[in-house]
């Protein structure tokens, strides 16, 4: 059996950020396992710019991003192996992995990060009559035909959901010449950022139907058309609605899941709402050692809240390896009307930074409301929010001193108030 | 001649509906924004919009066959479908580094079109 420190599972961007604050941190001992033919995972086929704001104070392209990462990981001389699929990870952190070169490989790590991203929720999960013709696309495969292979997957095109990659395909299609027909979106506001609306449909006049889904798919062989109904506030289809459209291609924008069968075979708990595992401040899943950020924890708006999450997750795995984190008393993080979850879901004062940031998203959208954050029943913040929105995830900071101050602190709690 | 503009403000999840009202060309009124931004944006939209492009073009010989590129900054929006057709029918071959400029000066903007992808030879 081989040894290593530190194993991360998957190469993208919480797997290098992972890398290389683990390196930053003291260790040395470390593996990136890739099951890709090179790192950066999905940021290679994100050729749009927008990413880097936050972590580089400029507008940079996926793959500009993630080569700022691959580069220190080489510099640093991080070991990584390309092509490697990972089939198995235990509790005790033995990690199984096969490639062509290496055949199957068993690594024992002192630490394990998770990192394997998301993946797109398909038809399946939709239950749309119809036949199964060929012209049926998740928005992230018909992305990676169109940057990476260069193949247009057809000419004439509908999109259900409005989530960001589909927005980015409606603009990224468009430009190569297709026709972005329509986005039709079943709840009634986009699951999208506002500026992806306004530069990949405004911009080029593509219409986007709010309370509308695909209630039929047509077509044998390829697809020939669909059915767009408007649906009531249950998400019903209303009856008589149904408006037929002409088009080869139906691409899915329709959520994302977290990738978990992984974290799974380790006896992982998972958190039946963001469907990725439960994490203390440490990011450290209820397997000690086991850590996760990015993608595979919840899904993300930006990818800099991915790099700064895997950094954290990074730290504390060489603390672990170090021996240096501290037991305690956790304290619980509630959330209640309105706030849907929250990452993490509880805090070990005595391993918290400075500032524990919690990451959650709402459950609809709200306007004029406050974000309230309780210790026990006392509140102690009440911040005026002109919008809460399911599309963009919140934030909040906690101050180590806020629970140091309250040794028999019993909870946090998050919530949405009107007033 | 009078006209009025709609415009969705992007700065930020209210999305507020902005109208802005031109006379001659010349922004007369700037109505439905809540905060300065909104104003901005409005202002911005209406004189000088603008926006970056990214595409691919084909690589020969390389360990991908396609490069991303983008414009290096962004250039006025009425270009957009002018830069696409210029890039239409390029090629490079490999390698191909981060910033390796692909046209130096893309339809008069004055701005250069450049590489966002490392391609290693084959």
């Amino acid at each position: 059996m081989i040894n290593y420190d530190i194993v991360i599972i998957g190469g993208g961007p919480a797997g290098l950020a992972a890398a290389i604050s683990s390196y930053e941190n003291g260790c040395k001992s470390i593996l990136i396992l890739e099951r890709d033919s090179s790192l950066g995972g999905i940021l290679n086929q994100c050729i749009h710019n927008g990413f880097g704001l936050h972590t580089f104070k400029e507008e940079l392209t996926g793959p500009e991003y993630a080569a700022r990462y691959v580069e220190k990981v080489i510099a640093f001389g991080i070991e990584y192996r390309l092509n490697a699929m990972v089939i198995d990870i235990t509790k005790e952190k033995t990690v199984s992995y096969i490639n062509e070169q290496d055949g199957l490989v068993q690594i024992q790590a002192k630490a394990v990060i998770l990192t394997m991203g998301c993946r797109e929720r398909s038809r399946g999960a939709l239950n749309i009559p119809g036949y199964r013709p060929s012209g049926i696309f998740s928005a992230g495969t018909a992305q990676r035909y169109v940057n990476i292979e260069g193949y247009m997957p057809g000419k004439e095109i509908v999109i259900l959901g409005s989530g960001d990659i589909g927005l980015i395909m409606a603009r990224r299609l468009t430009l190569e010449g297709a026709k972005v027909k329509l986005v039709c979106e079943i709840m009634p506001f986009s699951g999208g950022l506002k500026r992806n609306i306004v530069q990949c449909l405004d911009d080029f006049g593509i219409p986007l139907k709010l309370s509308h889904t695909v209630t039929k798919i047509y077509g044998k062989e390829r697809v020939t058309g669909v059915d767009v109904s408007e649906v009531d506030e249950k998400m019903q289809p209303i009856p008589g609605t149904a408006e037929y459209f002409a088009c080869d291609t139906l691409l899915l924008s329709v959520g994302l899941i977290p990738e978990n069968e992984l974290s799974r075979k380790a006896d992982v708990a998972i958190n039946p709402i963001t469907k990725g595992p439960l994490v203390d401040e440490s990011l450290s899943t209820s397997v000690p050692g086991i850590f996760a950020a990015g993608n595979v924890l919840h899904v993300h708006d930006l990818v800099d809240n991915v790099s700064s999450e895997a950094v954290l997750a990074g730290k504390y795995a060489v603390k672990f390896v170090n021996g240096l984190t501290k037991p305690g008393k956790t304290v619980a993080i509630q959330t209640t009307s309105g706030v849907r979850y929250s990452v993490p879901s509880t805090i070990n004062p005595e391993n918290a930074e400075d500032i524990t940031v919690i990451r959650f998203r709402v459950g609809n959208v709200y306007k004029d409301s406050y974000l309230s954050v309780y210790l026990d029943a006392e509140r102690v913040m009440h911040l005026k929010k002109r919008i809460l929105s399911p599309g963009e995830m919140e934030s909040v900071n906690i101050p180590k001193k806020w629970l140091s101050d309250r040794p028999n602190l019993a909870k946090i709690v998050i919530t949405v108030e009107k007033e | 001649m009078n006209e009025t503009r709609n415009l969705t403000c992007i700065n930020c999840p209210m999305g507020c509906a902005l109208a802005v009202e031109l006379e001659d060309g010349k922004i007369v009124k700037i109505s439905g924004y809540t905060c300065k931004r909104g104003e901005e944006y409005a202002i911005k939209e209406i004189t000088n919009p603008r926006r970056t492009v990214t595409s691919i073009i084909p690589v020969t010989g390389g360990d991908l066959d396609m490069v991303s590129v983008k414009t290096k900054t962004d250039i006025p929006k009425n270009k957009i479908k002018d830069c696409m057709l210029a890039l239409k029918d390029l090629k490079v071959s490999a390698p191909v580094s981060i910033g390796d400029i692909i046209i130096a000066d893309v339809c008069g903007t004055g701005v250069p079109v450049i590489a966002t992808k490392i391609i290693r030879r084959k």
